[in-house]
């Protein structure tokens, strides 16, 4: 790794917006993040942190006319090089990233794809539409891709509705749709939580064969520490919409240095035995997501063990650690 | 499928018995009696009792049902009191502008309902969605009688661009006939279309909200493709069973506005029919009118298994 290459996806201080009935809401607020080709970022965080809604918009799949980014930006590198803000793209011209560069998997497999259509018909009618192939290789397409997630009998199964599958095997069939032309950039949003773990370890190392495979970049989001260490290559933790912790895979479950990091590793049962210090910290993070997270201060200092004063005053900065480690604590060089 | 088709198909045939069997004892509470009308007010005694007894109607009403219920399973209706012809001829030579009629008014409620329903959905709260609710509620409040009689006012007699009324001159051309029906047929479309655009609507919405549609979204497909191809292709079924009821309804509501254009229609046929106490008329109209309301509802679940593949009989 000579060259540093430029990233496939760089979040750059992300603000998104939803005008709601009950006034606006900003559940995403600075954040960034990176991905980079062939490799797997971890986006983890707690339920309602703001996942989803970074995810969303990359894709320029926020919820309109009431979700908006309102600040930062998205870098995303094209298949010819061309680097483009996603943030500034208009929503016509999204359509051209979607399912093609960018391919995204939902968490409810048993409610993402089309009830009365074929999965054939609904792999083959992206492929048309991006690779711009006919009817009868785009079929045959679907019918490859079918195979590639390790469908038995794919032939036959192309031609059979959502319906008729279990729950794994329509995830494998959204997998087929993401991958089936050839993304840069995989969004999976929490692809196993609605599995049995059996099918979601198969789910996962499908996953993992296929970025390797096609050095594919994989954003992967999850609420599940486990499959983070699993498949990671980078972790970047939220808190309350914002990023509190960006590191190596290794670097984050040896080194956390974030109260939060440390507190969700400390919740996994293999580490709750023996933590960075040696202490056993928590079993379950006390308090949930604070609700007046306009306060100026830290988010997850009303839930945070070693908060002091200090930290209900300012709002900290990411902080590098090393080059490649960021934590939004002011309190870390003291923990 | 085919069995449960057949079974289905069982228990419309309990409803219709049912259907039949009040229409005839219904008909035989309203006072008034069929011989004396026919005969006059000079008519004497012994003639009305022997024009009773020749149709049968000196006899129990029980008697009269049994004798009537089993002609009917045998696929008689009778004769008519009035119009020296069987009641199934009569209901025949009054059936084309009644069809076509209905055939007509719902193409046009679906034409403007189904694409207004969609057009409000997708832009929901905006400007042309409240216009098109609002369109919708007007249409739904408007008297089909008293719209019937505007368009008339306005397109026939000011315009001079349809038939005032009528079917026709006798022995006018099928593309002539048809010419009279367009007025009375845009009024019940007209009519019939808001409740279609309220279903197509709701239902819309409810499928445009779906995880799929999300799932199409995220392929980059066009709008118009997610919309039609993966929202209205799952809001189908909602809408063919509006579509179908409505259908059924008109049949039903065409005695009104057969009435108001002078349509010689099976609604009118059954007007002057309950006017003269010609019960087998009544009786056998309002059995075929049954008849058709069961069989757009048999084609309503045949529909549901062409356009959902989770519909199995
Ligand atoms: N359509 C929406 N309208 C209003 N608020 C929303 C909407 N979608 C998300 N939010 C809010 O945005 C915040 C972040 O939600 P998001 O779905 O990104 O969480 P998440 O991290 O993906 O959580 P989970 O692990 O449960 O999926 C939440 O507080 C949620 O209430
Ligand atoms: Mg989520």
């Amino acid at each position: 790794m000579a060259l540093a290459q430029a990233p496939l996806l760089e979040i750059d201080q992300l603000e998104v917006e939803f005008r709601t009935e009950t006034g606006p809401i900003v559940p995403v607020r600075g954040v960034s993040l990176r991905v980079d080709a062939g490799r797997t970022t971890a986006l983890v965080g707690e339920s309602g942190s703001g996942k989803s809604v970074t995810s969303l918009a990359i894709m320029g799949l926020l919820p309109r006319p009431f979700g908006r980014v309102l600040a930062g930006s998205i870098r995303f590198s094209r298949r010819n090089g061309e680097v483009v803000d996603l943030a500034t793209v208009p929503p016509r011209g999204m359509r051209a990233f979607r399912g093609s560069e960018i391919a995204m998997i939902f968490q409810e497999p048993m409610t993402s794809l089309n009830p009365v259509l074929t999965i054939g018909e609904q792999i083959a009618e992206q492929v048309r539409l991006h690779l711009r192939l006919g009817r009868e290789a785009a079929k045959s397409r679907a019918v490859d891709m079918l195979g590639l997630v390790e469908i038995p009998d794919a032939r036959r199964r192309a031609d059979e509705y959502p319906h008729q599958m279990s729950g794994g095997m329509r995830q494998r069939v959204m997998i087929a749709l993401a991958m089936s032309c050839s993304p840069r950039l995989l969004i999976a949003d929490e692809p196993t939580t609605a599995l049995d773990v059996t099918i979601q370890a198969e789910i996962l190392a499908l996953i993992d064969r296929l970025r390797r495979e096609n050095d594919m970049g994989v954003l992967f989001i999850t609420h599940n520490l486990g499959v983070v260490a699993e498949i990671a290559d980078v972790v970047t933790v939220m808190y309350a919409g914002e990023v509190v912790e960006t590191a190596g895979v290794r670097d984050l479950f040896h080194h956390p240095r974030h109260p939060y990091t440390r507190a969700l590793i400390s919740c996994l049962p293999e580490h709750a035995l023996r933590g960075e210090d040696g202490r056993r910290v928590v079993q379950a993070i006390p308090g949930s997501v604070a609700g007046s997270l306009d306060a100026p201060g830290c988010k997850f200092a009303p839930r945070c063990v070693h908060a002091v004063d200090a930290c209900q005053a300012a709002h900290p900065q990411l902080d590098a650690v090393e080059p490649t480690h960021f934590v939004r604590c002011d309190r870390w060089r003291a923990l | 499928m085919f069995a449960a088709i057949v079974r289905k198909f069982a228990g419309m045939l309990v409803v219709m018995y049912i259907v039949a069997t009040m229409v005839f004892f219904l008909t035989r509470l309203a006072p008034g009696d069929p011989a004396s009308l026919m005969l006059g007010d000079q008519a004497s005694l012994t003639d009305i009792e022997e024009l009773r007894r020749t149709y049968g109607l000196d006899q129990p009403v029980i008697v009269q049902y049994i004798l009537w219920l089993k002609e009917v399973v045998r696929g008689n209706l009778g004769q008519s009191i009035f119009l020296q012809r069987s009641v199934l001829q009569a209901i025949a030579e009054r059936a084309e502008p009644t069809f076509f009629l209905a055939l007509f008014s719902i193409l046009i409620a679906a034409a403007i309902g189904i694409p207004a329903g969609i057009i409000s959905a997708v832009w929901r709260g905006q400007r042309i969605d409240q216009v098109v609710s609002a369109g919708a509620m007007l249409a739904a409040s408007i008297p089909s009688f008293w719209l019937g009689l505007l368009f008339i006012q306005f397109f026939s007699v000011r315009m001079g661009w349809f038939p005032v009324a009528g079917y026709g001159p006798p022995g006018g051309s099928f593309a002539e006939r048809l010419y009279h029906l367009m007025l009375p047929a845009s009024v019940l479309g007209i009519v019939n279309s808001a409740l279609i655009t309220r279903f197509t609507r709701g239902s819309m919405l409810d499928v445009l909200s779906e995880d799929y549609v999300r799932t199409a979204r995220a392929k980059g497909l066009s709008e118009a493709r997610i919309v039609l191809r993966h929202g209205l292709g799952n809001a189908l079924v909602p809408i063919i069973t509006v579509v179908g009821l409505t259908a059924a309804l008109l049949v039903g509501g065409a005695i009104v506005t057969e009435t108001v254009f002078g349509l010689p229609g099976i609604g009118n046929l059954v007007v002057s029919a309950v006017l003269r106490r010609d019960y087998p008329v009544i009786q056998g109209a309002l059995i075929v009118i049954a008849g058709i309301y069961v069989l757009i509802n048999l084609s309503i679940d045949v529909l549901y298994t062409f356009v959902d593949p989770r519909v199995k009989y």
